[in-house]
């Protein structure tokens, strides 16, 4: 029978103690820093609130000479862009994930899962000068005017590919975000992938399946969470982008039913305008802004969690 | 005794340490972003000359107004002049340090810099989005012996608010009703038309990508990056070209001494050679600093740039202030800086 020290099961007792408290104290931290800017954005953006009412998230109106502001058009940028950028990286980084993890020849593995981390790694304002200087007048002179002869003759879609081709504006600001979450969708999708049982993915090929059913059938059920996890992860970041954004977006508080217009962000009217901005209710309205891509990144939040917990539960019944 | 050595020449280090960071003062501002390439500069030059460094954040207008109100730089510096009431609420004072101008800039085919000519209705109407072609007859009037094509006219105004915003808007309302009427003078305004780049870099390369274009920056972007400029008619009738000689007379013709706290737009001056789209960047001060040292140290440094700093000015393209005004606004730190019942200028 091993016989315990007190004095040691004593010390024990504290260590764990402090080590309990420490570590609670951390996270503890997160929500006191949350709950302060939650109040700080919420404090600054009262007087133009209170001044506007609701019609602050309905009117498109932004006017700073006549202090008439509404946030419309932000919201609407905001979510536009960050919806292109969705719909062209999250396919694109499935297929790199499933490339590197499934079909890749293993001597190609690392340089192009390298090539995604570093991608990860460029800081937005090169994206912004790369979008701003390269992107855009490819987009301007080659890109924009074909789509604006074909996809802008289509019935119903066509109205979103009309205007002349600026090369910069809300298409822009999205393929630029696109390029910028993609690194991040596809490295989560890929170390989710990794972690599907090989013994899973194995007896699927031992029963016959093809690839194409092992990854349909194993590996994407199996990774559902995860990649959600990472999807949310890119349109986080596709929301609260500011920098790039600010340079392609064109900068300009309307809302046009073409894609190719010049619109803004939440984010890149407040780098824009908060600097100069001068009167308390011009800047109180920046300020709210920020609170409704507080709001607007929280509902994207709960809304991921609901879905993976919808899946877990599916996933429990199967 | 290792040990004891080592601790000494920390002990000396800190010592030292302490007794640099004495000597060398330090004069903070903050605010405008406009003025802070030739700040940078002069506060180079002045460091080498006096050991007095400046610590100028360039956070813009609104943030400098923001922070000389809440004390805790020594001044602060806009480009937009505060109005005289404004000023005594806040026991400020007001004094113009540098002077700029904004001029338009096309991208036209065939359209070499300098010779296309506008007026500010013509123009104020171009940004409202009233004339959409170049050819339009209004602009054809001003420019006879142009050959103007048949292009789209795409407006690109600056996104990101600035003085020189304040400076475009400004002009274009007191030139046009209209323009006055439906969008104003601001650092941001509702623009009805056009596409909007950020910073004169960005205006620079939009106006230079499209065919059609027409933007404005900062008299020093369009001279470094050899821009198509165009004319413009000022008050007086006369075509005036942008220069350092039109910005200053600008600057010359204003009627500073007649103002009051320095409360005057250089905008749509009158005399001949006044270039339309011309301001000062303004610098902020308490008139009873809290810290009379500190104000006196960056006084000195004014006084020094207004005197030995135009040639550093000139090199950057910004333009120093006229002589008078220079003699007017020292006089005024003499009659308007008071600490302890004493003027904390007295010009030495």
């Amino acid at each position: 029978m091993a016989i315990i020290d007190p004095r040691h099961a004593a010390k024990q007792l504290i260590y764990e103690k402090v080590f309990r408290s420490a570590t609670f104290a951390a996270a503890i931290l997160v929500l006191l820093i949350l709950g302060g800017v939650a109040l700080s954005l919420i404090l600054g953006a009262w007087p133009a609130l209170r001044h506007f009412g609701f019609g602050f998230v309905t009117r498109s109106v932004w006017n700073p000479v006549t202090e008439h502001f509404g946030a419309l058009a932000p919201i609407y940028g905001t979510v536009i862009t960050s919806l292109i950028a969705m719909a062209l990286a999250v396919p694109t980084a499935f297929g790199i994930a499933l490339f590197l993890t499934e079909l890749c020849p293993p001597a190609l593995k690392r340089p192009i899962g390298v090539a995604v981390e570093l991608l990860a790694a460029v800081p937005s304002i090169i994206f912004g000068i790369w979008g701003l200087f390269v992107l855009a007048p490819v987009l301007q002179r080659d890109v924009q005017p074909w789509m604006i002869a074909t996809l802008g003759e289509l019935p119903g879609i066509g109205s979103l590919f009309q205007g002349p081709p600026y090369g910069i504006g809300i298409f822009t600001a999205g393929l630029v975000l696109a390029i910028m979450v993609l690194p991040f969708i596809a490295a989560t999708m890929r170390d989710v992938f990794e972690t599907v049982p090989p013994m899973l993915k194995e007896s699927g090929y031992g029963l016959g399946a093809t690839t194409w059913e092992v990854i349909w059938n194993v590996i994407v059920p199996h990774s559902r969470a995860g990649m959600v996890g990472g999807i949310m992860l890119g349109l986080g970041r596709a929301l609260g982008e500011t920098m790039a954004v600010t340079f392609v977006i064109g900068n300009a508080h309307r809302i046009s039913s073409s894609l190719l217009a010049p619109g803004t962000t939440i984010s890149s009217a407040i780098a824009n305008e908060f600097t100069e901005a001068v009167g308390d209710l011009y800047t109180s309205s920046l300020i709210a802004l920020g609170l409704l891509l507080f709001i607007i990144t929280f509902i994207v939040i709960a809304l991921a969690q609901w879905m993976l917990s919808r899946l877990e539960r599916r996933a429990v019944r199967a | 005794m290792q040990v004891l050595n080592l601790k000494r020449i920390l002990y000396a280090a800190v010592a030292v340490m302490g007794v640099q960071l004495a000597s060398a003062a330090e004069i903070s501002g903050a605010g405008a972003t406009f003025p802070y390439p030739i700040y940078a500069k002069w506060a180079d030059a002045y460091k080498t000359l006096t050991g007095v460094g400046l610590n100028y954040q360039s956070i813009g207008s609104g943030g400098g107004i923001k922070q000389i109100k809440a004390k805790t730089v020594t001044f602060g510096a806009s480009d937009m002049p505060l109005k005289p009431d404004d000023l005594k609420a806040a026991g400020l004072l007001q004094f113009p340090m540098i002077i700029g101008g904004v001029v338009p800039v096309v991208n036209i085919k065939g359209i070499a810099a300098g010779q296309l000519h506008l007026d500010g209705t013509t123009l104020a109407s171009i940004y409202l989005g009233e004339i959409a072609k170049w050819n339009d007859a209004r602009i054809q009037k001003l420019n006879p012996k142009l050959q103007l094509p048949n292009t789209a006219i795409a407006p690109v105004y600056r996104s990101d608010g600035s003085g020189t915003n304040f400076l475009f808007t400004d002009y274009l309302s007191k030139e046009s009703a209209n323009f006055k009427d439906q969008i104003g003078a601001n650092t941001s305004v509702d623009w009805p038309v056009g596409i909007g780049a950020k910073g004169n870099e960005g205006v620079a390369n939009m106006t230079s990508q499209t065919d059609g274009a027409v933007g404005y920056v900062e008299y020093a972007y369009a001279k470094q990056n050899k821009m198509a400029y165009a004319s413009l008619t000022n008050k007086a009738g006369k075509t005036v070209a942008p220069s350092a000689e039109s910005f200053q007379a600008a600057a010359a013709n204003a009627d500073w001494a007649g103002s009051d706290s320095y409360y005057v737009l250089l905008t749509d001056q009158a005399g001949a050679g006044s270039w339309p789209i011309t301001g000062a960047s303004f610098i902020l001060v308490y008139r009873q600093p809290s810290d009379a040292d500190a104000l006196e140290t960056a006084l000195k440094f004014f006084a020094w740039a207004y005197k030995d700093g135009a040639k550093l000015a000139a090199d950057l393209d910004y333009v120093p202030l006229p002589a008078a005004l220079v003699a007017q606004v020292e006089k005024t730190w003499t009659t308007s800086i008071v600490a302890n019942g004493h003027p904390v200028w007295t010009g030495k």
